[in-house]
C-alpha cells in the first residue's frame, strides 16, 4: 500500500491517519473532504486519480492541519513514530510538513523497524529536513524544482533561503547542481528536477530528460510539482523502477498541461481531471 | 536500519550538525538578549541564550538560538515587542545570508517574480494575485488561501501573516512584485 504524509493550511483540521477515497470529483480522508488546490492536498488529489486509472488500491492518508507554526507537523511526527513500526506500507511519501531535523531523524528511525522497509519519497519540507540531517541518500526519491536543487546542491545552506548566490537557479546549469548535489551527499537514490526541461537522474548521472510539450503558464501554477510527485508515487507503487516512475510522471504531468490549455491564473484543479488520459498516453509511450 | 546507522561516520566533507536547522538573533545589548529571551520562553519556543561564534562580529557577548525554520515568526514577534535583533543567522553558517537575488517572467498579461524557492505570480491589468508556487513549508499553502484572488492592494503581506523561512523568501518576492507593479 501507498502511504501519503503531509499538512493542510488550516489549523482546526484534525490529525488523521485514514484511508483516502475520491467519491465523484470528491476527495475524502477519512470522511473529511479535501480541495485538491494545492499542497500535500494537491498531491493527494493526482495520487489518487493515478491509482483508480493503474487500478490499483487508494493511498492511505497521514494528515494534519499547520498554517506553519509546526505544532501540526510536530504531532503528526511523534504519530507516525508510534503507529510506523507496526505498519506495512511499500512506498511512503513524505510532504509538506515543517522540517524539523530532530523529529526527521525520529521518524526515519521508526522506518527503519518497518518490514519490509518501504520505498521512500520525499518532496517540499520534509525533503529540506532529509538533506539537512545528512540522510537524503536514505530515500529512493527527491522531487525538487530548481529553487530547491540548489538548495541541495549547497552544502552549507540550511534552506533555499539561504542558497549561497554563486550556487545559481540557473536551468542551464542543473546538470552541474546534480552532481554537486550527489558529491556532498545529498540526494536521494534518484532525483527528478522538475523544470522547463525535467531531468530524471541518479549517483551515475542523468538518465532521462523530458522536454516537451511545454506550457510556459505551468511554471506559475502552485501545485504543478505535486501533481508530478503525486503521479510518481503512484507509479512506483505500481511496481516501476523509480527513474521509470519518474520520467512517465514528469510526461503525464505535461500531457495533462496541455489538456487543460492552462494561464498563468489557472490553478492545479484544472489539470487534475486530465491526469487519467495524460498517464495513458504517457504509459504507452 | 539501525540506530547506529544515524550516527555512523559521515564523508569529512559534511559533517552532521544537529543544529542545522537552529539560528541566532544577534542583538546590541545584553538587556534585549534577557528581554528577548523572556519573550519567546513565554510564547513556548524552544531557544537558548549561548555566547556567539567568533565569525559574529556585531552585537554583544550573548546571543539566542532558536528554531531557524520559524524565523519570520519570531522576527514578527521580537519587533512587535520592540526588541528586533541586529541580525538572524544560521548556526551552522553565521555568514550565509538570504537569497537576493530575484527572477522575473512576464507572460504578457501575468507577471511573476521567484525569490529562492518561492514564486508569486500577478494579472497585470486588475493587480490581482492569480498563483503562489513552489516553498515546502506548511505556511505556504495558507499564505496561499489568504492571498490568491486578491489584488496587491488587498492582500496581506506574507511577512504578516507567514511563519516560516519560506514565508519569509515569499515575502522577498512580494516586495518585489510591488515594486515591479508600482505605477
Amino acid at each position: 500500500m501507498l502511504a501519503i504524509v503531509g499538512t493542510v493550511p488550516d489549523p482546526d483540521f484534525p490529525l488523521l491517519d485514514a484511508p483516502v477515497t475520491l467519491e465523484g470529483k470528491v476527495l475524502l480522508v477519512g470522511d473529511h473532504v479535501i480541495a485538491p488546490d494545492r499542497g500535500t492536498p494537491a498531491l493527494l488529489g493526482a495520487t489518487a486519480q493515478a491509482c483508480i486509472h493503474l487500478g490499483m488500491d487508494m493511498p492511505h492518508a497521514f494528515l494534519v492541519g499547520d498554517e506553519g507554526l509546526g505544532k501540526g507537523s510536530r504531532d503528526l511526527y511523534a504519530h507516525l513514530v508510534n503507529v510506523l513500526p507496526e505498519r506495512s506500507y511499500a512506498t511512503l511519501v513524505f510532504h509538506y510538513l515543517q522540517p524539523d531535523v530532530d523529529w526527521h531523524n525520529k521518524v526515519l528511525l521508526s522506518v527503519g523497524e518497518m518490514h519490509p522497509r518501504p520505498r521512500l519519497v520525499a518532496d517540499a519540507g520534509f525533503m529540506y529536513a532529509a538533506k539537512m540531517s545528512g540522510e537524503a541518500s536514505a530515500y529512493d526519491l527527491f522531487t525538487p524544482d530548481v529553487g530547491e536543487l540548489a538548495f541541495l546542491a549547497d552544502e552549507a545552506a540550511p534552506h533555499p533561503f539561504y542558497t549561497r548566490g554563486f550556487i545559481l537557479q540557473d536551468e542551464t546549469r542543473t546538470p552541474e547542481l546534480i552532481r554537486r548535489t550527489y558529491e556532498y551527499d545529498n540526494g536521494a537514490a534518484c532525483l527528478l528536477v522538475k523544470g522547463s526541461t525535467d531531468i530524471v537522474s541518479d549517483r551515475t548521472g542523468e538518465l532521462a530528460r523530458i522536454t516537451g510539450p511545454s506550457e510556459e503558464a505551468m511554471e506559475a501554477m502552485g501545485g504543478t510539482g505535486d501533481t508530478i510527485t503525486g503521479m510518481a508515487c503512484a507509479l512506483i507503487e505500481y511496481g516501476l523502477p523509480v527513474p521509470d516512475a519518474a520520467r512517465i510522471a514528469a510526461q503525464a504531468n505535461r500531457y495533462a498541461g496541455q489538456l487543460a490549455k492552462p494561464d498563468p491564473g489557472s490553478q492545479i484543479s484544472d489539470l487534475i481531471p486530465h491526469i487519467p488520459l495524460a498517464l495513458s498516453k504517457a504509459m504507452n509511450q | 536500519m539501525s540506530i547506529l546507522d544515524l550516527f555512523r561516520k559521515k564523508d569529512s566533507r559534511q559533517p552532521v550538525d544537529s543544529q542545522v536547522d537552529r539560528g541566532l538573533l544577534v542583538f546590541a545589548h545584553t538587556s534585549e538578549v534577557i528581554r528577548a529571551e523572556k519573550l519567546l520562553k513565554a510564547a513556548g519556543w524552544t531557544i537558548k541564550v549561548m555566547g556567539p561564534p567568533p565569525e559574529i562580529q556585531k552585537g554583544c557577548d550573548l546571543v539566542v538560538e532558536f528554531p531557524l525554520m520559524e524565523k519570520l515568526n519570531i522576527l514578527r514577534t521580537l519587533t512587535e515587542s520592540g526588541t528586533p535583533p541586529l541580525e538572524i543567522v544560521p548556526v551552522t553558517g553565521p555568514l550565509l545570508a538570504p537569497v537576493d537575488l530575484f527572477q522575473v517572467k512576464d507572460f504578457g498579461n501575468h507577471i511573476m517574480v521567484r525569490a529562492a524557492n518561492m514564486k508569486i505570480t500577478v494579472e497585470k491589468s486588475t493587480r490581482i494575485i492569480v498563483n503562489i508556487s513552489g516553498g515546502g513549508c506548511p505556511d505556504v499553502p495558507y499564505i496561499a488561501t489568504q492571498l490568491i484572488g486578491r489584488t496587491l492592494e488587498e492582500a496581506p503581506a506574507p511577512r504578516d501573516i507567514g511563519h516560516t523561512l519560506c514565508g519569509y523568501a515569499l515575502d522577498l518576492a512580494h516586495q518585489e512584485i510591488l515594486r515591479q507593479c508600482s505605477p
